[in-house]
C-alpha cells in the first residue's frame, strides 16, 4: 500500500514536471530566445573561425530547446516527487497541496537560486570553452550544495522545534543555511568570462529569464503535482472521524 | 449526512499520514539515478565530459542548456 502510494507521487510527479516543463518552454521559446539569438549574432561578430554547423538554430531553438526543458522538467519532477514522499507529514502542519508548493519554492531555491547566484546562466558567446571542465564542476558542485543544505537545514529545523518552537526554530535553521551558503560563496572561486564588449543590458535581460525559467517551472510543478497529489492522497489525509477511511490513516 | 460531518474538515488543517522511509527507499534508489542521468545528459554530456563520440546532444539541447543556467561552452 505505502509502496504503491509512493509509485503513484512518482508517476504524477514526472507528469507534473512534464507539464510544468511546457510552461517553461513557452516562456523559454518567448523570453529567452531572442537573446540567445542577439547573443549569437554578437558571437559571429566577434569570431573569426566559424565552425560546421551540426543543428540547425531554428531546429535548436524550438525541438532541441524542447527536448532539454521537458527532460529537465520530467527527470526534476521525478526528484521532487521523491523528496516529497519523505517530506509528507514530516514538515510541520501542512496538508498534501501546501507541501507540494512549499517543497517547489525550497527546490527551486536550492536547486538554482543558490547555484545562480554564484555562477548565474550565461547567453552564448560569455564563457571560455577552455575552463568548461572547472565550470561544470563548479555549477554542479554548487547544485548539490544547495540541495544538501536545504535538507541538512530542515533538519536542523525539525531538531530545534521542541526547544525553540516552530517559528523561532525555522528561522534559525534557515539563518544557518544562509550562513553556510554565504561561506561557500566566500571561498568558491570567482569565474568572470563576460567579453568586454558584450552587451550589458543583453546579459542582464537574459539572466532575467533563465530566471523567469525557473520561477515559471517550479510554480507550476508545485500546483500541478500539489493537485494531483491532494486528490490521490485526499481519503487518505481525511478526517479519522470517518470510519472507512481510519484503517488508512495508520 | 456525511457531508455535515465532512465539512468542518475543510477548514481543520489535516497533516497527512508518514509514509515510511523504507517504501520510499527502493523507488529513489532506482528512480533518483535515472532522473540523475537524464538531468547529466541535458546538463553537461559532451561539454564536460563524454560518454558518446561527437558533439550531435550539446548542438540539439544547446539553447535549453544556457537558458536552464548550465555552463554550456
Amino acid at each position: 500500500m505505502n509502496s504503491a502510494t509512493v509509485r503513484n507521487l512518482l508517476v504524477r510527479g514526472m507528469l507534473a514536471g512534464l507539464a510544468a516543463g511546457l510552461l517553461a518552454l513557452v516562456t523559454g521559446y518567448l523570453l529567452g530566445e531572442p537573446d540567445i539569438d542577439r547573443a549569437i549574432r554578437f558571437e559571429e561578430a566577434h569570431s573569426h573561425e566559424h565552425g560546421v554547423e551540426v543543428v540547425s538554430r531554428s531546429l535548436q531553438s524550438t525541438a532541441g530547446l524542447a527536448t532539454g526543458v521537458l527532460v529537465y522538467g520530467v527527470a526534476f519532477g521525478g526528484i521532487a516527487a521523491l523528496a516529497y514522499c519523505c517530506a509528507l507529514g514530516r514538515v510541520g502542519r501542512f496538508g498534501p497541496r501546501a507541501t507540494a508548493l512549499l517543497l517547489s519554492a525550497c527546490a527551486l531555491l536550492a536547486v538554482y537560486v543558490v547555484p545562480f547566484l554564484k555562477y548565474p546562466a550565461n547567453p552564448p558567446s560569455v564563457g571560455d570553452p577552455g575552463t568548461i571542465g572547472r565550470r561544470t564542476t563548479l555549477y554542479f558542485l554548487m547544485m548539490m550544495l544547495g540541495v544538501l543544505l536545504a535538507i541538512a537545514a530542515t533538519l536542523l529545523g525539525k531538531r530545534l522545534a521542541p526547544v525553540l518552537g516552530t517559528w523561532y526554530a525555522t528561522v534559525a535553521a534557515v539563518a544557518a543555511f544562509a550562513l553556510v551558503i554565504g561561506l561557500a560563496y566566500a571561498f568558491l572561486p570567482v569565474v568572470d568570462e563576460v567579453p568586454k564588449d558584450f552587451p550589458a543590458a543583453l546579459l542582464w535581460r537574459f539572466r532575467l529569464s533563465a530566471l523567469a525559467v525557473q520561477a515559471v517551472l517550479w510554480a507550476g510543478f508545485g500546483l500541478v503535482f500539489g493537485e494531483l497529489a491532494e486528490r490521490l492522497l485526499a481519503p487518505r489525509s481525511g478526517t479519522a472521524a470517518t470510519g472507512r477511511t481510519a484503517s488508512a490513516v495508520h | 449526512m456525511a457531508q455535515t460531518v465532512a465539512l468542518p474538515t475543510a477548514t481543520t488543517p489535516v497533516v497527512p499520514a508518514k509514509l515510511p522511509l523504507r517504501a520510499i527507499a527502493p523507488w529513489a534508489v532506482f528512480f533518483g539515478v535515472l532522473m540523475l542521468v537524464l538531468l547529466y545528459f541535458v546538463g553537461a554530456e559532451q561539454g564536460a565530459t563524454s560518454v558518446f563520440n561527437g558533439t550531435d546532444v550539446h548542438e540539439w539541447v544547446h539553447d535549453a542548456r544556457h537558458l536552464l543556467g548550465f555552463p554550456c561552452h
